[in-house]
């Protein structure tokens, strides 16, 4: 059973050599040049939700003049 | 008169119907009305007009009891404008223009005069008024 992928002793120390060899490889391939390289930004990241929010508020509003005007017609 | 359930469910659902109707009909009625009769008679006469900040303005300069009826209203106004603004969590400004948007749309009757948005007078007629681009 020299080839077969059995669990008795030999088996298990085979796949951990193909594990050490996988490991290997990728510590290769990120050593070569062309990889993406992925760094965090040192400034934080800064998403503007202002925007939207000021849309709701602006919704709002429009709801709000319209009872405005039917509560308080006497001034409008 | 045997009335069947479904029926009954009918007529009252008509019946709701007609009333809700009704008050829909006369609340616009109802807007002319309670107005102050000076204030109304000044804005048909064309002498305050809506402007498109949310506010009432003069046309042309007003005699004292029209300037002190309007600077009242106005008063009044900014008093809803500011409640309003709280709530809703927007500037008192931004409440008085959006209302203003609507006054001139919905509450200018022809012949009553409104603030186009280059600052100058116009008489309303039956057509759209022109209003500020950031009206909705």
């Amino acid at each position: 059973m020299r080839h077969g992928l059995t669990m008795d002793g030999n088996g298990a120390i085979r796949q951990n050599m193909k594990k050490g060899a996988f490991l290997f490889l990728c510590i290769a391939a990120s050593a070569l040049p062309g990889c993406v390289q992925v760094s965090a930004p040192d400034k934080p990241i800064v998403i503007n939700l202002n925007i939207a929010i000021r849309q709701e508020v602006l919704y709002r509003l429009d709801q709000a003049s319209k009872e405005v005007i039917e509560e308080n017609s006497e001034i409008f | 008169m045997v009335l069947s359930e479904k029926m009954k469910d009918r007529i009252e659902m008509a019946a709701a119907a007609l009333l809700i109707g009704a008050a829909v009909v006369g609340s616009g009625a109802m807007a002319q009305r309670d107005r102050d009769p000076a204030y109304q008679q000044a804005r048909e006469a064309g002498l305050i007009g809506e402007k498109t900040d949310g506010y009432l303005g003069f046309v042309s300069s007003p005699s004292p009891a029209v300037k002190a009826l309007v600077d009242d209203l106005n008063i009044k106004r900014k008093a809803k404008y500011t409640e309003e603004a709280l709530v809703n969590g927007a500037t008192v400004e931004e409440m008085a223009f959006r209302t203003g948007c609507r006054l001139i749309k919905e509450r200018t009757a022809p012949g009553e005069m409104y603030q186009a948005p280059d600052k100058s007078w116009k008489t309303r007629d039956a057509s759209q008024p022109l209003v500020d681009v950031r009206c909705p």
